[in-house]
């Protein structure tokens, strides 16, 4: 059973073999490495670029100019705000040009903390992609979900995000969640597809059979169903609000859970559908609180469902610190864990007119 | 220098009279089409006005020697705003420029969107012009890219200021077209006005030439003299044949002049102290006896009427709507990988 690098390797294949993909590059994406998470080994197309974050996503617009399909990697969404008009080009090409060129690439990134990476491996991107326009932008919680959604990516004609909660990237997927085609066995898939420790000249991989499998852009999904709350999250926090969900089912709270999976365009009828039966809605995210993706859809809320909200519209963020700080007190303490996102449900599912 | 292969030297045999006359030709119409969009500016059919009055004799012989044409097989353009001499040359229709400048639904670069100057034609491979003067250095090198491994001449040319230089993207440039795993066939331009805004280079920067910096990466550099047409023809030429055939990166500093100041937030008035191309030009082919002041006098007042009745045109063609702002935030259709196939 693949964890989410894994999956997001086989897309990588998948993409190469069959959708077109010419390069796969960034920092350290080719080979010796394959990746600072291993994202990228064994691929053919992946090749290492200069330490130069401008350059990759420059690049990465040309290479899309040109008509060749890629996926360029920020090795930590830490070093892309040095990037971020030239993210803007790649938002704008299709809009400026009033319909000339457009630009199909696909900007992958590590985000979020949960790896105890410190002030600069531990950023959040969710908040400054969706101030990107002309982006599509795809986060998943899940193996299946990153593998369907980087795919999606790669084959629009326009420029995405697929953003990698990197607390996630070794987590696997839950029983039923697999993807068809790959082996059962954790160990027999890492023999097929990890690259060896040392030296790995001679290493081939050995792809699974696995198909092609397109997450829809603007789809979320409901991942708990229930009756007194909405929690809308993706990422790092959506198995967090999913398993306050089932512990609070104990206390007779009844929580029902949305993975977004798509920032944008997000499945507003999805949420609303929710909000409008249950009158309580949290959104869950780790990013900085102010101006946060969060309360864009707090707004909505409030706007659209105003009449039949039986609680005001609540957030649950990051705290607004210029960084995440390195001891466990520290993280732990900034970004939302268990028994915040708990006791938030908690608390909002019993707040009455 | 010593271990890098040599650069011929521009063909030394002159130009032909044809092909000089047919350069004066677009030097003259560049120059009375800004002096109208500059026109247009004062008389409010514009909100901005920027562009190239000065880089004439280095612009026009550009677009006469680019391969235009769609898909990696021709060059890629990735422009700065100073490059109407060589949409000209290219074929573009003036009355186009006049159209973005008053950004009406008719302009063809961008729908009323964006500043005149910033055009786009994916016909010939040109990228859309931004305002930003360092962007199109780092997006260069991907175009570059695709056309060395489709192989073929097809060679990917970006444009810059010297202010343009002082930017990081520009060193990505210089990076990104020489790396020894993959060398790009990149002809990397800088057009040195000598000035950024009102800020003077020689303030700014210590480096004597900026060409000099190529030397450093290995890339065949020179500074030439962008003033001279003839000189620019040739030069142009000696760069991109050398890219086309040995699909490796040259960067050509065109040193010339800036007549009418930064844009029109500086007022967009003629200077007197720069050396004009254009004058210059023409005295050299009125003593070679290759055009009469009364045929050049001829010529300017037919383009200045020309210009003037498309600006009468212009002047009635409808605004983009409100509702259109949503239009093309994102594309159905993958087009450049449908030209890319073809």
């Amino acid at each position: 059973m693949s964890n989410m690098v894994q999956a997001i390797r086989m897309a990588l294949h998948v993409a190469e073999e069959r959708h077109g993909v010419t390069d796969v590059f960034g920092e350290d994406v080719g080979a010796p490495l394959g990746g600072a998470f291993t994202a990228t080994q064994g691929l053919k197309t992946a090749w290492n670029s200069p330490l130069d974050e401008r350059g990759v996503v420059g690049a990465s617009i040309g290479l899309a100019l040109a008509g060749c399909r890629n996926v360029a990697e920020i090795q930590f969404c830490d070093y892309a705000f040095n990037t971020i008009d030239l993210l803007k080009q790649a938002g704008m090409q299709h809009w400026a040009s009033n319909g000339d060129w457009n630009c199909p690439m696909t900007i992958m990134t590590p985000v979020g903390s949960g790896i105890r990476g410190s002030i600069y491996h531990s950023h959040s991107f969710d908040a400054t992609a969706t101030h990107i326009p002309g982006f599509k932008i795809m986060m998943p919680s899940n193996p299946r979900d990153a593998y369907g959604m980087l795919l999606s990516c790669i084959v629009d004609p326009n420029p995405c995000f697929f953003l990698v909660p990197k607390a996630l990237m070794r987590v696997r997927a839950e029983k039923g969640q697999e993807i068809p085609g790959e082996p059962g066995d954790d160990r027999a898939l890492s023999k097929m597809i990890d690259a060896p420790l040392g030296d790995r000249t001679s290493w081939k991989p050995q792809w699974p059979d696995t198909p092609d499998e397109f997450v829809p852009f603007g789809e979320a999904r409901v991942v708990r169903e229930g009756k007194d709350v909405t929690v809308v999250s993706y990422g790092r926090t959506l198995p967090l609000c999913a398993k306050a969900a089932d512990d609070l089912a104990g206390e007779g709270v009844s929580a029902e859970v949305i993975d977004l999976r798509c920032l944008y365009p997000y499945d507003w009828p999805r949420v609303s559908e929710s909000v409008k039966k249950t009158g309580r809605v949290l959104f869950v995210n780790e990013d900085t609180e102010i101006t946060n993706f969060g309360e864009h859809l707090m707004r909505r809320a409030t706007d659209d469902l105003f009449y039949q909200l039986l609680a005001p519209p609540k957030l649950l963020a990051g705290a607004f610190l210029p960084g995440i700080g390195l001891a466990d007190a520290l993280e732990m303490a900034s970004v939302p864990q268990l028994p915040q996102i708990t006791e938030s449900i908690r608390s909002l599912a019993r707040m009455e007119p | 220098m010593s271990n890098l292969r040599r650069v011929p030297d521009a063909a030394e045999e002159g130009l032909s009279p044809e092909l000089l006359v047919k350069i004066h030709g677009l030097m003259m119409k560049s120059r009375v089409l800004e002096e109208r969009l500059i026109q247009m500016y004062k008389q409010g059919d514009g909100y901005f006005w920027i562009g190239g009055p000065g880089e004439e004799a280095f612009n026009v012989p550009l677009g006469l020697l680019i391969q235009k044409g769609k898909g990696p097989q021709y060059d890629y353009c990735h422009f700065h705003y100073r490059n109407s001499g060589t949409l000209l040359a290219m074929g573009a229709e003036a009355i186009d420029a006049m159209r973005q400048m008053r950004n009406t639904a008719t302009d063809p670069y961008s729908g009323g969107r964006n500043f005149v100057g910033h055009y786009s034609k994916r016909e010939w491979n040109v990228a859309p012009v931004s305002s930003p003067i360092e962007v199109q250095y780092s997006i260069a090198p991907g175009t570059a890219m695709a056309q060395k491994r489709a192989g073929g001449t097809g060679i990917t040319i970006v444009t810059g200021g010297d202010a343009g230089t002082a930017e990081g993207d520009f060193a990505t440039c210089l990076v990104w077209a020489s790396r020894p795993v993959n060398p790009l066939p990149m002809l990397i331009i800088v057009t040195n006005n000598k000035w950024g805004i009102s800020t003077d280079y020689a303030a700014q920067h210590g480096e004597k030439r900026i060409s000099d910096r190529g030397r450093a990466f290995g890339i065949e550099s020179k500074t030439i003299d962008g003033n001279d047409p003839e000189v620019s023809y040739r030069e142009i030429e000696a760069a991109m044949n050398y890219v086309r055939t040995e699909r490796k990166p040259f960067l050509l500093e065109a040193l010339l002049s800036r007549l009418n100041g930064h844009s029109s937030a500086s007022g967009a008035n003629r200077v007197n102290d720069e050396a004009d191309c254009l004058v210059g030009f023409e005295k050299r082919l009125e003593e070679r006896g290759l055009l009469t002041r009364q045929q050049m006098d001829e010529m300017r007042a037919s383009y200045t009427a020309e210009l003037l009745a498309a600006h009468k045109i212009v002047k009635e063609e409808p605004m983009p709507t409100a509702e259109s702002i949503y239009e093309h935030v994102f594309s159905e259709r993958d087009l450049v990988r449908e030209d890319a196939a073809k």
